[in-house]
């Protein structure tokens, strides 16, 4: 019985260990991602007190404003005051918008959400079958499609891709509306609830501004859906190989399972943990399509914030959207691994 | 039978197949050759390798290939479609796009190159250490691949390149910057594994110093995974500089780009598609040669790798 206890407690332990190992770890990134986005604001061509006072100033008021905004301070100590300020929700304002850098960003990252989530129901409903597909038929038709698909995905740029989508399908076929999230005509009809466009207009019983900005969302939605789908086919296409490898699945052919059974009851049984995993190591990649897709396709998200600052020298908008997604893409991955050992019994 | 091949005046493929190899130098000659007979067998790698052949060639005879420059604005012949004369049409200022494609592929060629030379040796470097050094040298450099991975990579690069200042230069150091840690990464789980291996142990108790041991055992075993590695990455970071010079953060104009080529053509899609069809036909085409050369090299220089 003492031997039992001291292994439950040792175990209890190790897991105490691993849980902080795994906060100290996530506190180094954090603290570097602050270091890395502080370095990025202080290496930008733009003088900040120009920024703030207009190019027309006097020396007094530049001494002044320069004090103010805590230039004459060494680095480190303008390191913490940052620091102070991202913990303290103050991101400073934006110069061209003239808002707080949080307001903006609040305003723009649900754009870019609902943006991803369609992408990432594209990827998946679209992707996993294919992957299945694939591995079930090695070297069939499906298996040469889904390598054409994966093929394309890794090499096609996807703003030319987008445009050429514009080009055929908005100039050509009039089947899809062009810019932006919704038409101009019903800009501002829609009270926001969740930031979410769609979600927004059924919540309100708004039919035909959610048929408008569907069909405004679902070209960027699938174009930035199929960069996933790429990825998703490949990665569920490996896991199932490695699954019908297995010898357990050998004995179920041997009991007459049906072929189809075996896939999706046994295989496939066994590698959604494994596609949670995938699902949000993709999350990296659509925030960079996202970038790229909102500046084609007129989108109002992060990306388009993010760049617009970025040729317009505006420090705190890139500083803030930069630490935002950095800041998003950890909690993805903190919680896909808590998800993998909560669903994993091997991991337990 | 063993014949003394050292002494015979043997013809180049019969002294590539020569068995046993007379040398260390032999022998690496042999395996190389072995290796490209494997390569060859591959057909989709073949092709990958025939567009990059194609593309140095282009960026090597660009002035022979053609005879219009691919800076100098001529407005009397704007957005002219493809022809006899201007193979992919004209831009928006008159110039000759196949020019701008075949000078742009100086341009592409010269990222990749300098990109390569920057990120395989550090992220070389910095895995290897990590790896077989361990402790705190493990954990801080880890730590710092951690932070770089921490955003994405076109974001991040985007972030490096808007701080440095718009150019060709400086989109390579900022590409460079976020090619590293993926390489690092794989660096590091080779060396662990060979760190264990008997050789080593046997080296080390030979007396080699731990520097040797890794400039001269681990390093060299590295090198097929993270050749293959840094050319799947190209791959990616042949996207990467095509979508910087898209947002206008890449090379300036009037430099020829692909992906800058792309973005002003924007505006004239509409009625003249051909300024924006031939410069991404051109990325995509590039990018896909460096992913089935990468695919075709992971099944050559590495069996386990294989599905």
């Amino acid at each position: 019985m003492a031997t039992v206890t001291m292994v439950g407690g040792s175990a209890r332990l190790a897991g105490a260990r691993r849980l902080s190992g795994k906060l100290l770890s996530v506190a180094i990134t954090l603290a570097g991602l602050l270091l890395l986005t502080f370095l990025m604001g202080r290496l930008l061509p733009a003088d900040p007190v120009l920024a703030v006072t207009g190019s027309e100033v006097d020396k007094a008021t530049y001494d002044r404003v320069y004090q103010q905004l805590g230039l004459d301070l060494p680095i480190w100590q303008q390191f913490l005051s940052y620091v102070k300020n991202v913990l303290t929700g103050n991101l400073g304002s934006s110069l061209t918008t003239g808002r707080p850098v949080v307001d903006d960003l609040l305003t723009v990252f649900p754009a870019t959400l609902e943006l991803a989530i369609v992408a990432i129901l594209v990827g998946t409903f679209v992707g996993v079958p294919l992957g299945v597909v694939a591995a079930a038929n090695r070297g069939g038709l499906m298996d040469h499609v889904a390598r054409i698909i994966g093929l394309a995905g890794h090499s096609i740029p996807i703003f030319w891709l987008g445009l050429i989508a514009l080009l055929v399908f908005y100039s050509k076929l009039q089947w899809v509306a062009a810019s932006g999230r919704i038409d101009i005509l019903n800009e501002g009809l829609v009270t926001p609830i969740t930031g979410l466009m769609l979600v927004d207009t059924l919540l309100q019983g708004e039919w035909d501004i959610f048929r408008d900005a569907l069909s405004h969302i679902i070209l960027p939605g699938a174009l930035l859906g199929y960069y996933s789908v790429a990825y998703i086919s490949r990665m569920t296409r490996s896991f199932m190989l490695e699954q019908l490898s297995q010898e357990y699945i050998i004995a179920a052919r041997a009991k007459g399972m049906s072929r189809r059974q075996m896939i999706w009851n046994h295989a496939f049984k066994n590698i959604r943990v494994q596609l949670l995993t995938v699902l949000a190591l993709t999350f990296g990649g659509l925030i960079d399509g996202a970038v790229l897709i909102e500046t084609v396709f007129g989108w109002p998200g992060l990306g388009q914030y993010l760049t617009r600052g970025l040729t317009m020298n505006d420090m705190n908008v890139v500083m803030g959207s930069v630490m935002l997604t950095g800041i998003v893409f950890l909690i993805v991955n903190i919680v896909s691994d808590r998800l993998y050992r909560i669903l994993d019994p091997r991991t337990r | 039978m063993i014949t003394d091949v050292s002494r015979q005046h043997l013809s180049l493929g019969a002294w590539l197949k020569a068995d046993p190899p007379n040398g260390i130098l032999h022998s690496m000659a042999q395996q190389a050759w072995r290796g490209c007979l494997r390569f060859s067998l591959h057909p989709l790698g073949m092709l990958g390798l025939a567009i990059i052949l194609l593309v140095v060639f282009a960026a090597l005879a660009a002035p022979w290939l053609t005879t219009y420059d691919p800076v100098t604005q001529n407005l009397l012949e704007r957005l002219q479609p493809p022809s006899a004369e201007h193979w992919f049409g004209t831009d928006e200022f008159g110039r000759d796009i196949f020019a701008r494609i075949v000078y742009g592929a100086r341009t592409t060629l010269y990222i990749i190159m300098l990109v390569t030379i920057i990120v395989a040796p550090i992220g070389l470097l910095i895995g290897v250490c990590a790896g077989y050094l361990g402790g705190w040298a493990d954990e801080v450099l880890m730590r710092v691949t951690d932070v770089f991975l921490s955003l994405p990579g076109l974001v991040l690069a985007l972030g490096f390149a808007a701080a440095l200042g718009p150019g060709i230069t400086n989109a390579i150091i900022a590409i460079a910057l976020t090619a590293w840690p993926p390489i690092a990464r794989l660096a590091r789980a080779e060396a662990l594994s060979l760190k264990q291996a008997d050789f080593i142990a046997a080296v080390r108790l030979q007396g080699a110093s731990r520097w040797r041991i890794i400039f001269r055992h681990i390093v060299p075993m590295c090198l097929p995974s993270v050749i293959v590695r840094v050319t799947l990455s190209m791959a990616g970071v042949i996207l990467t500089a095509a979508g910087l010079g898209f947002l206008g953060l890449g090379a300036q104009p009037p430099m020829p780009e692909w992906g800058a080529m792309v973005s002003t053509g924007r505006e004239f899609m509409i009625d003249s598609p051909w300024v924006v069809i031939a410069p991404g036909i051109s990325i995509a085409a590039v990018s896909l040669a460096f992913n089935l050369v990468g695919d075709a090299l992971r099944d050559t220089l590495d069996p386990r790798g294989g599905e």
